[in-house]
């Protein structure tokens, strides 16, 4: 099956750059890379420019809004993703769980739709 | 003759008795097989209504859980085939069940994998506790609702949605590897105690006696997973509890303080096995939360009265596993009927913004407030203990609690 790992988090929360806390968040995304390549599962994985780029739309009444912002005003921001394909959702949680920003934000797990079960 | 009316009378006798004993075996037997909860509970019904009238005619079968079974599994796979889905399933299903038939009289006990999907972590407590109590007992939709205080719609609508979740998020029908099995577990055995807590607090009121299908529950994992000491710790803890049951409610229907409790009606049987459930598991040398509930269970029993300085030791340790600041206030409840119920007092207060609304917290509070000469603001907060009091039994307490405080004249503060 294959799950996306939505990693949101509050920027406020981050470490700034330059301290260990940093260099240890990074050698943790390193090393969680990594081992889903390692293992085969990864298949695709982006982060996010922040919060300040992002623009949002929805037509009402066939007119297109655009809005400035996202989607909804949080602390929490969706800040990038991984897609990853493994037998179960233990296996999912496992890997989220090696996302070093869990510590200080959330990992959503979420299935894909699967549009084809038959294979 | 064709005696068909008593036939249909012992057939219908026959199919209740075997799915009220096997009804959980058979469904986890098949929802391992399906690994979809919702299809497999589906079959079954659909075979158990095929075996009133088969076996109404053709007489009963050798081993009517065998037939349940094989003709459940025939069911399932109409249905895959008939929905066009999932091929793959389908052909798996059906070459097991020409393999099975070769053999039908070894049935697999699946009920560990049942119960670990019903209890993953992934689903809401609440829900596990349904689901569980649905699938693995057999309880019904109603007798649920009513354990809980809920509408029945509610419960059959949280039922549904925990079964699409398992469906939708890919909550595989395996035993957890040893990984994930510590975590697992843990959820497993926090949903048997809460079915627990709340079958010792409702009493007698539901028709099924939750505590008992507790027990019941943790003796199938004990059997299917033997030595593992937190299992043990569970059911020692539900025994050694369990054993002062009949004590815990006084003739006036108020529920009683263990030191006023009468000891004759603790029940020695359960006593005894718990008592070694319990030094068996710490024989293992692998502590963890089950255990130490356990041992602060037994320390309650003590002779002579609780062991308050070694129960509130236990809670510091309990603290390590479960930081929770229900905890926290047990651990200052023991500290205070250890002998220091001002240090009892400022770590309760030190909880307020967390448990405020919790009745225990309140009930607590009151108590030590009285203990350590505070009349006036103990009376206050047993005003509040009782408006959130579970139960008759609970209210009876508090008020006798508030009687007999120094201060209370004819205005009870609190109480308007």
């Amino acid at each position: 099956m294959q799950y996306m790992l939505l990693i949101y988090n509050d920027p406020q929360k981050e470490p700034a750059y330059g301290t260990p806390a940093f260099q240890e968040m990074m050698a943790g995304f390193f090393a969680a890379n990594a081992r889903m390549k390692e293992d085969g599962v990864l298949r695709s994985g982006e982060g996010l420019q922040g919060i300040e780029t992002a623009t949002s739309l929805r037509i009402k009444s066939g007119k297109v809004e655009t809005m400035d912002g996202p989607f909804a005003e949080t602390h929490e921001h969706l800040g990038g993703y991984y897609v990853i394909d493994v037998a179960d959702l233990d296996a999912a949680l496992t890997y989220a769980a090696l996302i070093p920003s869990a510590h200080f934000g959330t990992i959503e797990v979420r299935p894909l739709m699967d549009y084809n079960p038959t294979n | 003759m064709t005696q068909a009316v008593p036939k249909a009378i012992a057939v219908a006798k026959l199919l209740d008795s075997t799915l009220r004993s096997d009804r959980g075996r058979l469904l986890a037997i098949l929802a391992a097989n399906l690994r979809d909860l919702s299809l497999a509970e589906d079959a079954l019904q659909e075979a158990a209504v095929s075996a009133l009238s088969h076996w109404g005619r053709a007489g009963v079968p050798a081993s009517p859980q065998g037939w349940l079974l094989t003709v459940a599994r025939r069911k399932a796979l109409d249905r895959l085939r008939g929905a066009r889905r999932d091929a793959r399933k389908a052909e798996a299903l059906a070459q097991l069940i020409v393999r099975e038939e070769a053999e039908p009289d070894d049935i697999p006990d699946e009920r560990l994998r049942l119960i670990f999907v019903c209890c993953h972590p992934a689903l809401e407590l609440k829900s596990r506790v349904a689901l569980t109590l649905r699938t693995v007992c057999g309880l019904t939709t109603t007798e649920i609702a009513r354990a809980f205080l809920d509408q029945e719609p509610t419960m059959g609508q949280r039922i549904s949605r925990a079964k699409a979740k398992i469906a939708g998020a890919g909550i595989s029908f395996f035993v957890p590897t040893a990984e994930h099995w510590p975590a697992r577990l843990d959820a497993v055995l926090t949903t048997i105690y809460l079915i627990f807590t709340t079958g010792y607090l409702a009493g007698s009121d539901c028709t099924r006696d939750l505590c008992l299908e507790a027990e019941y529950l943790t003796r199938i994992i004990d059997r299917l997973r033997p030595e593992d000491p937190e299992i043990e710790g569970a059911l020692a803890m539900i025994l050694l509890t369990a054993a002062r049951r009949a004590a815990r409610i006084g003739i006036d229907g108020a529920s009683l303080p263990l030191s006023e409790q009468d000891r004759n009606l603790w029940d020695r049987a359960q006593i005894t096995e718990g008592r070694a459930l319990l030094a068996r598991a710490i024989a293992r040398r692998s502590p963890g939360p089950f255990q130490i509930k356990a041992a602060i269970a037994d320390c309650r029993l003590a002779e002579g009265g609780p062991d308050w300085p070694q129960i509130a030791a236990l809670y510091a340790a309990l603290f390590r596993f479960e930081p929770t600041p229900v905890v926290s206030l047990n651990a200052a409840v023991a500290v205070a009927e250890a002998g220091d119920p001002a240090r009892g007092l400022e770590i309760v207060e030190g909880l307020a913004d967390q448990l405020a609304d919790y009745q225990p917290w309140c009930a607590a509070r009151a108590s030590l407030l009285a203990a350590t000469g505070k009349p006036v603001e103990a009376a206050r907060a047993y005003g509040r203990a009782i408006e959130l009091a579970p139960g008759p039994a609970e209210v009876l307490f508090l008020e006798k609690r508030l009687a007999a405080l120094p201060c209370t004249g004819s205005a009870l503060p609190g109480r308007e």
